[in-house]
């Protein structure tokens, strides 16, 4: 069932891959975007990069939040799911991860080419590949709670920021921390680590909060 | 004596007893207010370093206690409310989250003003600083949400969710940004050793903090009970009140 949920929508985003894409170019235009207003200068771009990258991850995950269950809520297939004898943790876990297929891969991906725009060593960008790597699926995780909870309210999208960036904050802080680590040639092996802690942590518990927060908002 | 703890969990009885209790808690915040203001005015020394302007911790240590103790409270009437299905557990989240969000931003003001004449800046990039700013940012997701809600069920099951998610957190943005703060060693300014206090600035800034305590009892309680009114205003008991204002 769990991997069934995992195939059917990485079909459904296959169907529509544009919205693959919109997301994927959102963040290449963001992290684009930060020398032209700064300036070009190399130094500078070079202690940014970690931080812009990370910030633009962020964002670009949360923007295709709300996509996660409404289309599932608007067609019915989230109450079929809801009433089915499996456990609905176990299917919201599944989305996740699909969600994470589906955004944050691309970005992982995507992170080192923009990477030598902002001229990072080879070692910051294999640091800052792998710190998204173990980062990225805690956005989707933290991400579904905040999705489920605004579930067909008005203005679900703006909202949506509002709860999970906070939530956010400490991925955020470790991510950036590691590469930052690594080119200051200290160790950044405790970023990494306290980012597979957040990942285990959330994985356990964020798909039950999600799945309670689906039950309130299907009431 | 056994004491029927339940009988105050309906919105009705809680209703006149809390009518009851907001006067005393009122006056009691006035009354704690202009004892500690004239502690903390008049019977503290002036500081030998920070000269008059330290009087302002009289407000703000006040004010940064409350916020987090709020958020605290908060979520754990919000859980009582998820858990046991109580209406009034959370109602009473609902009205805590304003006067929360009220502290966690006076906190940050008078910080600024105190940081301004010591630090000569309004702000640094300190843990508690960072931390008590998410603080406020959590208040107003907690609130925004419940506002975007119309169902009031709906609201309080979702907030409660979003308070006990923000509560697990809570611990881990605090050192997240502990340990971030120290690997930056970016902040010139120190927080941590608290200077010794005299008897006298400690006693002004309890009272204040007993001050704030009552303070915030009494609003809670008297926004609760509006909250009360608004939301069960199709009841029977509503409907009497309602003739009993109208016949005084």
């Amino acid at each position: 069932m769990f991997l069934w949920v995992i195939k059917r929508d990485l079909l459904l985003a296959m169907r529509r891959r544009s919205d693959v894409f919109t997301t994927l170019f959102f963040f290449v235009i963001v992290v684009s975007l930060f020398p032209l207003s700064v300036g070009p200068e190399m130094n500078m771009l070079r202690t940014m990069a970690p931080g812009v990258v990370w910030v633009a991850a962020l964002l670009a995950s949360m923007l295709s939040l709300g996509r996660m269950f409404s289309s599932d809520y608007l067609d019915g297939t989230l109450e079929q799911m809801l009433i089915s004898p499996h456990s609905l943790s176990l299917l919201v876990l599944g989305k996740a991860l699909a969600h994470w297929l589906v955004t944050g891969v691309p970005l992982v991906l995507m992170a080192p080419i923009l990477g030598i725009q902002y001229d990072l060593p080879v070692e910051a960008l294999f640091v800052l590949t792998i710190s998204l790597l173990l980062g990225t699926p805690v956005l989707s995780l933290i991400g579904a709670i905040g999705a489920a909870l605004t579930l067909g309210l008005r203005g679900g999208g703006v909202l949506v920021s509002l709860l999970v960036l906070p939530l956010y904050i400490p991925v955020l802080i470790f991510g950036s921390g590691a590469v930052e680590a690594n080119m200051a040639e200290l160790g950044y092996d405790a970023h990494l680590s306290l980012l597979g802690a957040f990942l285990l942590v959330s994985l356990v518990f964020a798909p039950w909060a999600t799945a309670a927060s689906l039950r309130v908002s299907m009431e | 004596m056994a004491i029927n703890w339940f009988k105050y969990s309906s919105p009705a009885s809680f209703y006149s007893l809390s009518g009851k209790m907001v006067p005393i808690f009122m006056w009691l915040a006035v009354v704690l207010l202009i004892a500690g203001m004239y502690v903390g005015f008049f019977v503290a020394p002036t500081d030998f370093q920070q000269g008059e302007a330290y009087r302002i911790i009289f407000i703000h240590v006040p004010a940064a206690w409350m916020s987090m103790f709020l958020y605290l409270v908060m979520a754990f009437w919000a859980g009582i409310g998820l858990a046991f299905n109580t209406r009034l557990s959370s109602m009473l989240a609902t009205a805590i989250a304003p006067t929360g969000a009220m502290f966690t931003f006076l906190a940050l003001w008078t910080g600024a003003l105190w940081g301004k004449p010591m630090w000569g800046t309004w702000w640094v990039w300190d843990a508690r600083l960072t931390s008590e700013l998410i603080l406020l940012f959590l208040y107003i997701g907690f609130m925004s949400l419940q506002a975007a809600i119309d169902d009031p069920r709906r609201a309080d099951k979702a907030g409660a969710i979003l308070a006990l998610v923000g509560v697990v957190n809570i611990p881990i943005i605090y050192f997240s940004v502990q340990w971030w703060n120290t690997l930056h060693q970016g902040a010139s300014v120190s927080l941590n050793q608290a200077p010794a206090m005299a008897t006298t600035m400690l006693t002004g800034m309890l009272i204040m903090v007993f001050a704030s305590w009552m303070y915030s009892i009494a609003v809670i309680l008297k926004r609760v009970r509006v909250i009360i009114l608004e939301r069960e205003s199709h009841t029977a008991w509503v409907a009497e009140l309602r003739k009993k204002e109208a016949a005084r």
